[in-house]
């Protein structure tokens, strides 16, 4: 160890590594997981998630939930961006999971086109 | 490649508690349960040291939702990850029950345990991968070691731990500051630092949950304590016992060296440092300071007399600095945010946190990190659920066998080095023995002389000898041979060997014999007076029960519960109990509404 700045170099890299312990103040995707979820794909949904997380280095809580009583527009995937609204969306694609974590995520910007429900936080 | 997240972590506790309650059975099941369902890309499996609720082992911990589970089996596995993992569904049947509400608790901070407690030194501790030097790296750890040789001198470092109010924690303490000051003034080529991990108190496992849950902590702190003393060379004096503790140090140690942490020109300066450790022998007195250098250098572990102290002549005849593992785990924090942070929480003359191993008749048993001045109440009703069974409280012992028993009326005591201090007991090193009333305090006292008596090394006479003859008279009293004259000649020898051994050994060991005396002195009286022991816990002295005629109303309440059948008399008249069938178990006592039973 030659420095400080080497020192904090690494430690920005190991955050990275324990991000998924943080749980505050972070924004959340929660993916329908019920018995119709996981049939309707719920897992390659999940795995694009991560895979879309990942390769934009973002820092995002990533977790599931059983049934919510919308099985017919499943696979379903939420939104929580801090201190706003919860946002779901439904009859989802992997194709378009992108475009929720661009413009959602990133852009903090509710992807109405494909938003099927509104929860108030 | 580009490393990848993982959307969960699951922490597995592997401290020393967990490991014996099974934990690795548990973790193997998961690892394959995980393996079945294609989710070892997606959840990454962390071990972890020590979350101080090991009597609730094996536990885990489920991120990101924070779901704390606890007496997980391998069978529990398949549910856990289907439920869990898969469905996003919490298991409630693993979670926490809270004692008193039998209410189910979710999440790590709800639980009373925790709610309480100011997790500082032991923060780390069952959050992050011991064997990580990165993840130690990730939460802030090494920075503090980085500031100091940077950008402060040695006297600025002594500055703030004098400032931040540190004292030490293994039990006398001596402010820490000052400590370093003392070392930092001897003039020397040569100099060491030691850490002592000795951990003698019956009971206590705080420092070794701080080895096995945070070890990069430690060897920061000690960084600091070699920079700012002068020092380039340090030791760990751990118990053999810890074979863990020494196993997760030694790995720390050799990432450290292979970091450019330890070894020379550390951060492009030119200080130089490393640490060996000491694996020691585990007899009581060589945590000792001086009898602990002794042993590091091979020799027998006895105490020397101080002067000199090991400031001037320690380790090898070189000005040395001693501390205690949670005092070194306090360092880096007091560095990376100053005394300001630090002082803010504690009282007047003892600042920070102190870790403490509760036990006894208490509901939640474990390690608790709470902020100085908390009362003794809090600790054991709040954090620790109040009394097991339902039971009465009757003492709290504090300080292990150097230490004293607290009676009821003391439990609004802020627990701080002197208050403590003040009421005839001490810190220590953080040992906590809940006690019922159905605890004998004379007893207790011998148990404790009993240890320091086997533990003295027999260099001084009144040590010796002294403690020989007091646990002797002990003894006499618990099975009845009590005699007039008993409790004068105890309070004679105490004050003699306090004032006359050489060691803190010595010196501290009459104390459980003297808070008992000062606090309980009418159960002394009873045991020799009037030969009953009042808690009913002195076997010899059971000679049976009686019912007082007067009292009994002939409800048969007793009766009925006797095992022996040594009980009779008609409903609705005085019973009376056959003291040749009785075989004193106590069951009708507690049956009686009417306070009629009481010992023969
Ligand atoms: C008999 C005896 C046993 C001791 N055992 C320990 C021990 O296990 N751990 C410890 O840190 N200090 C122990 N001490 C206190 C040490 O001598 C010394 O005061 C301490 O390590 C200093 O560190 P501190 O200032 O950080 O508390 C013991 C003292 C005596 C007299
Ligand atoms: S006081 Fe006891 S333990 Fe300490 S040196 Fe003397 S004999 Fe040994
Ligand atoms: S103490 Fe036990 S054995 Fe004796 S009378 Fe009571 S219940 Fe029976
Ligand atoms: S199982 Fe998905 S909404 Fe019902
Ligand atoms: S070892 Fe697991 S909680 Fe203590």
């Amino acid at each position: 160890m030659k420095s400080l700045e080497e020192l904090r170099k690494l430690r920005e890299k190991a955050q990275k590594d324990i991000q998924a312990r943080k749980t505050s103040n972070k924004p959340k995707v929660i993916i329908g997981m019920g018995t119709c979820g996981i049939a309707a794909g719920a897992r390659e949904i999940l795995k694009a998630v991560m895979a879309e997380i990942n390769k934009r280095n973002l820092d995002v809580i990533v977790t599931q939930t059983g049934c919510i009583g919308m099985c017919e527009k499943e696979p379903l995937l939420d939104v929580q961006m801090p201190g706003k609204d919860r946002i779901t969306y439904g009859n989802l694609t992997t194709d378009d999971v992108s475009k929720i974590v661009v413009e959602h995520i990133v852009n903090g910007k509710v992807v109405e086109d494909l938003a099927v429900a509104k929860l108030e936080d | 490649m580009e490393q990848s997240i993982y959307r969960s972590h699951i922490l597995v506790c592997g401290g020393t508690g967990c490991v014996s309650s099974g934990c690795k059975q548990a973790q193997d099941a998961l690892k394959d349960e995980l393996a079945k369902h294609d989710l070892t890309s997606e959840i990454k499996i962390v071990e972890t040291g020590c979350h101080g609720f090991c009597e609730k082992g094996p536990i885990m911990i489920m991120y990101p939702e924070g779901v704390f589970y606890c007496e997980l089996t391998p069978e529990d596995m398949p549910e856990l990850v289907e439920e869990h993992i898969l469905k996003g569904r919490t298991v409630e049947r693993l979670l926490y029950t809270e004692p008193n509400s039998k209410k189910s608790i979710p999440s790590y901070e709800e639980i009373d345990f925790y709610k309480k407690q100011q997790r500082l030194v032991l923060g780390n501790c069952g959050h992050m991968d011991p064997e990580s030097i990165e993840e130690y790296i990730a939460t802030g750890g090494y920075e503090a070691i980085g500031k100091a040789l940077t950008e402060m001198t040695p006297e600025g470092v002594i500055e703030e731990v004098k400032d931040a109010g540190l004292r030490g924690r293994g039990g006398g303490g001596f402010p820490t500051g000052l400590k370093w000051q003392f070392a930092a003034g001897a003039k020397s080529d040569k100099k060491y630092v030691i850490c002592n991990a000795d951990e003698g108190d019956p009971g206590a496992f705080m420092d070794r949950s701080l080895l096995e849950g945070d070890p990069h902590r430690i060897i920061e702190g000690m960084m600091i304590g070699a920079y700012a003393t002068g020092a380039d060379e340090g030791y760990v004096y751990v118990r053999a016992e810890y074979p863990l503790a020494i196993e997760r140090l030694q790995k720390a140690l050799d990432d450290a060296r292979e970091y450019g942490l330890l070894g020379e020109n550390i951060f492009g300066t030119d200080f130089n440092f490393d640490l060996h450790i000491k694996a020691g022998a585990g007899a009581f007195v060589c945590g000792e300071e001086t009898a602990l250098m002794n042993s590091i250098e091979g020799k027998r572990g006895m105490p020397r007399p101080r002067p000199p102290f090991p400031a001037e002549q320690g380790l090898w005849g070189k000005p040395s600095n001693i501390n205690n593992v949670e005092s070194y785990a306090n360092v880096p924090n007091i560095i990376r945010d100053g005394a300001e942070a630090y002082k803010a929480i504690g009282t007047e003359g003892s600042k920070g946190t102190k870790v403490f191993a509760l036990t006894g008749k208490i509901n939640n048993t474990g390690l608790a990190e709470v902020p100085m001045g908390i009362t003794m109440k809090e600790i054991i009703y709040d954090i620790g659920g109040g009394i097991s069974d339902g039971n009465k409280f009757k003492a709290v012992q504090i300080g292990g066998p150097s230490g004293g028993c607290l009676p009821e009326e003391l439990l609004d005591l802020p627990v701080d080095y002197d208050s403590l201090i003040e009421v005839g007991a001490m810190m220590g090193s953080g040992g906590l023995v809940v006690m019922d009333d159905s605890t004998c305090m004379v007893d207790v006292a011998r148990f404790f002389l009993n240890f320091t008596q086997s533990e003295s090394c027999g260099k001084c006479t009144p040590c010796r000898e002294g403690t020989k003859r007091m646990l002797e008279i002990l003894n006499r009293i618990t099975s009845g041979e009590g005699k007039d004259g008993d409790i004068e000649m105890l309070e004679r020898l105490a004050e003699n060997i306090k004032s006359t051994s050489l060691c803190g050994l010595g010196q501290t060991a009459p104390n459980p014999v003297l808070s008992t005396l000062k606090y309980f002195r009418h159960e002394y009286e009873a045991h020799i007076y009037d030969e009953i022991c009042p808690a009913g816990a002195c076997e010899d002295m059971l000679k049976g029960y009686v019912i007082d005629e007067d009292a009994c109303i002939g409800c048969t309440a007793c009766a009925r519960v006797c095992p022996v059948d040594a009980i009779e008399g008609n409903v609705k008249e005085a019973h009376v109990i056959d003291l040749d069938k009785c075989i004193s178990c106590g069951a009708c006592v507690s049956k009686c509404k009417f306070d009629a039973i009481s010992q023969a």
